[in-house]
């Protein structure tokens, strides 16, 4: 179990270490040089050069990237071009924001998800089961943009209940944070909820046809203890696989939702950094996405393994 | 049939559908039967015939698209269509138990043995502080040797044997009345097919438990039951006495399916099987008359009309035929006479001391040690042993997808030793091809048979397309399969004719040597009859050499020259099939020997314990801790080596070959 971490810590280093030399290297290869690209076709070539002495970006590319990473691996993931702020700064405050809005739609989403699954499932081609399913499917296929805006303009405009922007006033309880943050996470809830909701019904429909299923039934079981013990505990192991890889999609959703409903947060910023060519910035968030998709990623093989006898106990003894 | 108020399960007229597509389909259709209690009965038939249907009819628990549609099912005088839930939960914790095939699927993957076990005593309402030991006590009943350390274990840490005495012990827990077993003993090695047998004897004899017992396999069903019912396309052909049944038979089905069989001394040299032509009618035909009229070798008009009842005859025999009395002189269908072989003394392979060891979490297995073993051109070399015991590692070291780490492969006299499959000649590629046990997986169901074959010829022959496509045309008559089949996919070929493909597709090359891993063992006995035919007709033909792995013993017997034992990786016991059937055995071929279900009572030895793993294999001899035989010290400490005892006879035991055969009472040789 310890060596199964260690490997997939392992594993995940290997991983950042690839996507920041692919991150680095997408930087340097934008045609022109760095002082170019921020000063622009008309600068003089003595300002283009003394900003890349004062940047760095007159050096060789690997001691470059050794700077970086170097200075990264403690933090400091140097300054950005646009708002002249240490990068990590910038990372640090948009990386809460974001994670806010994750969890307000993570906390709605997935209990839902779940239970709608297993409703569907246990309903098996009854009404039930094509409302969640068909349900859940158009949802999914509804891009953020067009749901945040008939949100913003019905719950927001019209009815007033909710604001227009996801940005709370400094200093707010926490209960008027949530009340910003509500709008902005259905856009990801009707997203993920389809996904959520079709692996949990998969995994339950394959449990309830499985053997071990029969075995209990045959005994004499009770149904919901049958349901409860033998199907969910099994059935329930690939969602939680599928729940942390849609860390991966939240991201991409963030992006749209956060410029829709004007939040700070690490989409937005992404969203911002590219267009001004900020590339300390846009590196630096791409590094610290990537880092946060494999800790979750990591956090949710422990938590299958931990609940799989197969990985926690090994072999045969 | 009369069905008396003393029997405790009776089935009458039962008719069972599927619903596929949006049709329903009958899959069992008039099915009577009954159980008197302390009896036991068996169903054969070939797959899909409907055996795996009527007990989970009986069972209340019939897939989704399944309903019983007429008839009925009473155990202990109750209808079980009409049970509420919480009385059907009460029959099931009560009266009525279920095993089927694959243990390993059939317990909870995450819960521990013991709490899986307990259950039985919960519903049961025996106090709580009792449950613990009871479960201990049933565990020990199945033999399940430390019962306290197996409780807290998970399913995954036990082997397939193991897990089936726990499943057997959860469902004789209860004591119930009928027990229905759905092929319990598929899947498993010989030797403990034999145990968990024995064990459903003792455990009946003991409670006096009826019995359902369900097999494909003819010769179990003769060793369990008292009386035997033939299912055939979801109908009953024949019901009777087991002894009856199988001696003296009197449905052409029947008859047919006992042909099929590999038995006794028969040997390839002597004579063809007889198989059953044709296939099982797809599910829900509309068929006239008799339903096996199609397949039958002596349907008369009249069989194309009216559908026979089932009538009964002498001997408490039913037979749904009209002509019973002429069942037993059925005509052949194969004609007897095998096909002429040439024999060669020339050695194509030579295998010498040969070992492999695998890594596994850092410590070594050791899959092969010190294998010597040559196959002459031509030849048929089988090679038997449990599972794990390394065959199909040699196998694969042969195929050159292991690379030994000492000893050499010598083909057609070229070291092929240190060679993996990639820097192999393309000669060496083509003259060695594999045959799997399960065509399903071999094949790619995506492509046409004529791709699949195709492709093999093209890689191994480096032909065109074109003529590739021809010469895929005339390895599919070779395989006697018909041109309609080329653009068939394999997914809508039946197990048999996928065998086919993959034996076609085996000879794209003109091999030297086919290895044959288990490829008659998923199939049924007609179909298996007809594809050791078709191997012998082919070896005949093309002088191919096989490597016939198998745990078949009477398949063995039947198609070997020589057989090769392995245990533990190595090499027993080497001689002609002749010689190592007629003994004297080395005492673990003895116990493989004795462990087949059409041995007599009361011969089985009993082997202990399980099979050791192979990262930790016994000091001395490898099998002296299962050894009914150990003779003392020098089999615990020296491993003997394989010596030739006789000319062409090899043996690995410290007991000299005249004490053996004294042992196990056979008449020295002159
Ligand atoms: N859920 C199902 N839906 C549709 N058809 C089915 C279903 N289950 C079984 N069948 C069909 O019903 C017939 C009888 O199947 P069944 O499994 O009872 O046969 P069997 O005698 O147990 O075969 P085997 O020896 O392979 O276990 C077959 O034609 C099979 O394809
Ligand atoms: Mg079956």
């Amino acid at each position: 179990m310890t060596r199964f971490v260690l490997r997939r810590i392992g594993l995940a280093l290997i991983t950042l270490f690839l996507l920041s030399v692919l991150v680095f290297i997408g930087t340097q290869l934008l045609p022109g040089d760095v002082g170019r690209r921020v000063l622009g076709p008309f600068a003089t070539q003595e300002a283009v050069d003394d900003l890349n002495a004062r940047l760095g970006t007159d050096r060789a590319l690997i001691v470059q990237y050794g700077d970086w990473i170097g200075g990264a691996v403690q933090g400091d993931l140097g300054d950005s071009i646009s708002f002249s702020r240490p990068v990590s700064e910038l990372l640090g405050r948009a990386l809460r924001n974001s994670a806010k809005l994750a969890v307000v739609a993570f906390v709605i989403v997935v209990p839902l998800g779940v239970f709608g699954g297993i409703m569907a499932a246990l309903r098996r081609g009854k009404p039930t089961d094509r409302l969640i399913t068909v349900g859940g499917l158009s949802a999914t296929v509804i891009p953020e943009f067009v749901s945040g805006i008939v949100l913003i303009i019905v719950f927001a405009v019209w009815l007033d209940w909710f604001p227009g922007t996801a940005t709370p006033p400094p200093d707010s309880s926490f209960i008027t944070q949530l009340h910003h943050l509500i709008l902005p996470a259905i856009p990801l809830v009707l997203v993920l909820f389809g996904y959520i909701s079709r692996i949990t019904r998969a995994g339950v429909i394959e449990a309830l046809e499985s053997d071990y299923v029969r075995t209990a039934t045959l005994k004499g079981l009770p149904r919901p203890t049958v349901i409860r013990r033998e199907v969910l505990r099994n059935a329930l192991l690939p969602t939680i696989a599928v729940v942390a890889s849609q860390v991966g999609y939240l991201i991409g959703g963030l992006v749209v939702v956060e410029v829709l409903f004007n939040y700070q947060g690490i989409g937005r910023l992404l969203f911002d950094a590219a267009q001004k060519a900020d590339f300390p910035l846009l590196a630096g968030g791409v590094l610290v996405v990537g880092a946060a998709f494999q800790i979750s990623m990591l956090l949710a093989d422990v938590a299958y393994s931990l609940l799989n006898p197969r990985i926690r106990v090994g072999g045969k003894a | 049939m009369v069905t008396t108020t003393d029997q405790l399960l009776t089935v009458e007229n039962l008719g069972i559908e599927y619903k596929v597509g949006t049709e329903w389909k009958k899959a069992v259709r008039d099915v009577s039967f009954s159980i008197g209690s302390g009896e036991s009965l068996g169903l054969v038939g070939e797959s899909g015939c409907g055996k795996t249907t009527v007990a989970m009819a009986i069972m209340h628990y019939l897939p989704r698209n399944g309903r019983v549609s007429e008839g009925s099912i009473q155990l202990a005088g109750r209808e079980i269509g009409e049970l509420s839930a919480s009385e059907l939960r009460r029959m099931r914790v009560n009266q009525v138990s279920m095993v089927y095939q694959d243990p390993g699927k059939s317990l909870n993957p995450s819960i521990r043995i013991g709490r899986q076990v307990a259950d039985v005593f919960e519903l049961m309402e025996v106090p709580k502080d009792e449950w613990d030991g009871r479960v201990i006590d049933i565990l020990r009943k199945v033999q399940i040797a430390d019962p306290e350390r197996v409780v807290r274990r998970y399913p995954h840490q036990l082997s397939g044997g193991m897990l089936q005495r726990v499943v057997i012990a959860m469902a004789i827990a209860s004591e119930p009345e009928l027990l229905v077993l759905d092929e319990p003993t598929t899947g498993l090695d010989a030797t403990v097919e034999a145990e968990v047998l024995d064990l459903i004897s003792n455990l009946r004899a003991e409670t006096g438990t009826s019995v359902l017992f369900i097999s494909h396999s003819l010769a179990v069903i003769r060793k369990m039951c008292d009386r035997v019912g033939v299912l055939y396309a979801g109908r009953l052909l024949a019901e009777g006495p087991a002894e009856a049944i199988f001696t003296d038979p009197r449905h052409p089905y029947t008859v047919g399916l006992l042909r099929s069989l590999p038995t006794g001394e028969l040997s390839r040299n002597e004579a063809q099987l007889d198989t059953i032509p044709g296939t099982l009618p797809p599910l829900g035909a509309e068929i006239q008359g008799c339903i096996y009229a199609d397949r039958c070798p002596i349907v008369q008009d009249v069989c194309r009309e009216e559908e026979p009842d089932l009538v009964a005859l002498d001997g408490n025999r039913f037979s749904r035929c009209f002509f019973p009395e002429r069942a037993p002189d059925l005509p052949r269908v194969v004609a007897p006479d095998p096909p002429v072989r040439q024999r060669s003394e020339e050695t194509l392979l030579d295998i010498s001391a040969t070992s492999k060891t695998f890594e596994q979490e850092g410590s070594p297995v050791f899959a092969l040690k010190d294998v010597d073993l040559s196959i002459r051109i031509g030849e048929t070399v089988a090679l038997v042993g449990e599972s794990g015991s390394g065959k199909s590692t040699l196998a694969k070291v042969i195929l050159g997808i292991h690379v030994p780490d000492e000893g050499a492969v010598i083909q057609l006299g070229e070291d092929v030793l240190h060679d993996s499959l990639h820097s192999r000649s393309g000669e060496e590629i083509r003259s060695v091809q594999m045959v799997f046990q399960n065509p399903d997986s071999a094949l790619n169901r995506r492509h046409s048979v004529r791709r699949i074959i195709g492709r093999a010829v093209q890689r191994l022959r480096g032909l065109g397309r074109r003529g590739s496509h021809d010469r895929a045309r005339d390895l599919l008559s070779e395989v006697r399969m018909g041109h309609q089949h080329l653009t068939a996919k394999p997914s809508h070929l039946s197990g048999g004719l996928k065998q086919r493909v993959a034996i076609a597709r085996a000879f794209a090359g003109s091999p030297a040597l086919v290895v044959l891993d288990e490829p008659t063992s998923a199939l049924d006995v007609s179909v298996q009859a007809a594809i050791i035919n078709l191997l012998a007709e082919l070896q005949a033909e093309e002088n191919v050499a096989y490597l016939f792995i198998s745990h078949d013993l009477n398949v063995v017997r039947y198609v070997a020259d020589r057989v090769a034992v392995m245990y533990l990786g190595r090499l027993m016991e080497v001689g002609t099939a002749e010689r190592i059937f007629r003994g004297p055995h080395h005492p673990y071929s003895e116990a493989l020997l004795s462990a087949a279900p059409d041995r007599e009572e009361g011969t089985r030895i009993r082997l202990k314990g399980e099979i050791p793993a192979a990262s930790d294999p016994p000091p001395g001899c490898s099998f002296q801790t299962r050894c009914h035989r150990k003779i003392g010290e020098i089999c615990e400490t020296v491993e003997p080596p394989l010596t030739e005892a006789e000319p062409g006879y090899s043996i690995r035991c410290h007991i000299p070959i005249d004490e053996l055969a004294a042992l196990q009472q056979l008449v020295p040789q002159e």
